[in-house]
């Protein structure tokens, strides 16, 4: 089970809302990836509209809705659009995102340390969508983030964990639970994150523009349980030479 | 800082007609395109591969836009104008019913657009700022802001701190067209009026963007002077505003003359083929630019492109100030060739596997200290 401030999740998988090519593929996609955790661009959705394409589509109490703030420019911004959605009934947990770079939707490191900072006084369950360093987690941490968001490529590049190093750091240092988002564009990547021993990882793009969105979401889920198993499991050692799976000892000389 | 400047628009022109195939082959290929890369994709070489053009556009905007088009319509709410322009239907000199929309009447027309479903409209008026100035937008804008996820303008090219005032307004985008890039020609069609101060408009671009507005967009208008070598240049600033302004979003559209009052007749055909290949090529070249097309294009175009490489249609537009209330209201800009509604539009896109996207922003985000 993975914990996250005062809730806890069966599934390990987060999924993203964009880039769908319509609300009923996503719901479908939802359902057969299994995950519980959903997030949402607070800029795609009107939260008081009850015929909301979307809402409607995550709706109905499967799913655990994460609003997140992306194309926030700053703290102010992001601070302000978070207040708005509390109020318009979008709860008190978010994905924090200050994304001012509106191509490469990289996070700004100074404005979300501050934003977490004032959201977390606010009362706000922060999920902080961060660069791959290990220091900015932990002061993170030390502001109250409830969770670490370290990006594994850039978003929606499919390129994976280019961020390893980084993010065995992260992994290895945090309280909180360290969920590897971005960049991840296979199951195998996933399944990969989740060895090195990540909480959980946010795909969104690779489910979303896949041919068959359902059939990979369910692949990705999948990917995401032999995963954690495996790192329950104890991985071996990673040897540079080959060696023997019944290797002889080289003491049969002994008496 | 210092302002964006082109090189000769003949220079432009002979690049744009160099490339042999394997030039081609090569912009195709590259993942980070140079100059040299969008030469050889807006050049009658890379014409001859338009099916491999295509391909490689749609490849790139599924990657990194996904399925969604968005969605957006005008709303015009003056066609008085102080410049007289060759092409266009407002014209100065052109005798036609003018009309400025009050702030209640254009905001009944929004509130009908609403009601249609549109989420993120664009105020569009001649360029009078007398008729319609920074304070009448001003008065719009926050009538407005509440009421629609995105606000956007194109007006007169205005001051950097009068798009400031807008922008604390909750005006969000800024759209600003050359019209044509060529320096030569440009006195030629602007035959009076601010808009002859070729330097001015140039910068609009950039000012809109120093002034914190969150996209800004160009554009060319297409039969006035040479396609490729438009978009040599509007690749250019492309990557010149990109590198001036990281914060800053950018689209590029591609209006086409359609027929108007005054009668101008195009100097240039461009076809379907040459349009398609100017869109192609500028995704090509930037993999994150928005790409608009209007209903300037008939159903036919338009339905074809989606998911080739836009990802922004206008929808149900009317080019007349006070259109959507009254259909006999004053004059249009130009003839709209896409008589969809928006649902109509909409509808269209999801057959396609699309995902028409209404609201792709929030009034939320830039909410004024002084509203």
């Amino acid at each position: 089970m993975l914990t996250i401030a005062d809730k806890t999740f069966t599934s390990r998988l987060f999924v993203g809302t964009g880039k769908f090519s319509s609300s009923d593929i996503m719901r479908q996609a939802l359902e057969a990836s299994e995950c519980e955790m959903v997030t949402v661009a607070l800029r795609r959705v009107e939260l008081d509209d009850p015929g909301d394409d979307i809402m409607q589509a995550i709706g109905g109490g499967k799913f655990f809705f994460l609003p997140n703030t992306a194309g926030a420019r700053d703290a102010v911004e992001a601070v302000r659009l978070a207040r708005l959605a509390r109020a318009a009934g979008g709860g008190n947990w978010l994905k924090l995102e200050v994304t001012p770079d509106p191509r490469t939707l990289l996070p700004d490191p100074v404005e979300t340390l501050k934003a977490a900072e004032e959201l977390v006084q606010d009362g706000f369950v922060v999920l902080p969508y961060i660069n791959a360093d290990p220091v900015l987690a932990l002061r993170l941490q030390e502001v109250g983030a409830a969770a670490v968001m370290p990006l594994g490529a850039p978003i929606g590049t499919n390129r994976g964990l280019l961020t390893r190093p980084l993010l065995e750091i992260i992994i290895e240092q945090m309280e909180v639970p360290v969920v590897v988002d971005a960049g991840i564009g296979t199951p195998s990547q996933a399944a990969a994150a989740m060895e090195m021993g990540a909480d959980a990882v946010l795909v969104n793009t690779a489910i979303a523009v896949a041919g068959d969105p359902v059939a990979m979401a369910a692949a990705f889920g999948q990917a995401v349980i032999a995963g954690r198993r495996a790192y329950k499991a104890g991985l071996g050692a990673i040897a540079c030479r080959a060696a023997a799976s019944s290797p002889q000892t080289g003491l049969e000389f002994l008496r | 800082m210092n302002n964006f400047s082109l090189p000769d628009f003949k220079q432009l022109r002979d690049m744009s007609r160099r490339a042999d195939e394997a030039a081609v082959q090569q912009a195709l290929r590259t993942n980070r395109p140079t100059l040299n890369d969008l030469a050889a994709l807006l050049s009658p070489a890379a014409g001859r591969r338009i099916t491999a053009l295509a391909a490689r556009s749609a490849e790139i905007t599924r990657q990194r836009f996904g399925c969604a088009i968005q969605i957006y319509a005008p709303i015009y709410v003056s066609n008085y104008c102080i410049n007289r322009c060759a092409y266009c239907g407002f014209s100065a000199g052109n005798r036609i019913k003018r009309r400025v929309l009050d702030i209640d009447e254009a905001a009944r027309e929004a509130e009908l657009l609403k009601g249609r479903g549109v989420n993120h409209i664009l105020l569009v008026s001649g360029e009078s700022p007398e008729r319609a100035g920074v304070d009448y937008f001003v008065a719009l804008a926050q009538r407005l802001r509440d009421h629609f996820a995105a606000i956007s303008i194109e007006i007169q090219p205005l001051d950097e701190d009068e798009y400031a005032q807008l922008f604390a307004a909750g005006i969000t985008s800024v759209a600003v067209y050359q019209e044509t890039y060529d320096r030569e020609l440009y006195p030629t069609l602007h035959l009076s009026g601010k808009k002859r101060d070729y330097d001015y408009r140039l910068a609009t671009p950039q000012r809109a963007a120093a002034a914190g507005m969150r996209e800004v967009g160009i554009g060319a208008l297409l039969g006035l002077s040479d396609w490729r070598a438009e978009g040599m240049a509007l690749g250019m600033h492309l990557a010149w505003l990109r590198h001036q302004f990281w914060r800053t979003a950018l689209t590029v559209s591609f209006p086409r003359l359609q027929p108007a009052a005054g009668g101008f007749t195009a100097l240039q055909q461009v076809g379907e083929r040459q349009l398609s290949q100017l869109l192609f090529a500028l995704r090509i070249f930037d993999h994150d630019v928005g790409l608009l097309i209007s209903t300037r294009e008939e159903a036919r175009y338009r339905d074809g492109m989606l998911g080739l490489g836009p990802t922004r249609y206008s929808a149900g537009s009317c080019t007349a100030p006070g259109g959507y209330s009254d259909e006999q209201e004053a004059t249009e800009q130009f003839e709209v060739d896409d008589h969809r509604s928006v649902d109509e539009v909409c509808a269209v896109i999801r057959q396609r596997g699309l995902e028409p996207v209404r609201k792709d922003w929030d009034a939320g985000f830039q909410m004024a200290a002084s509203a």
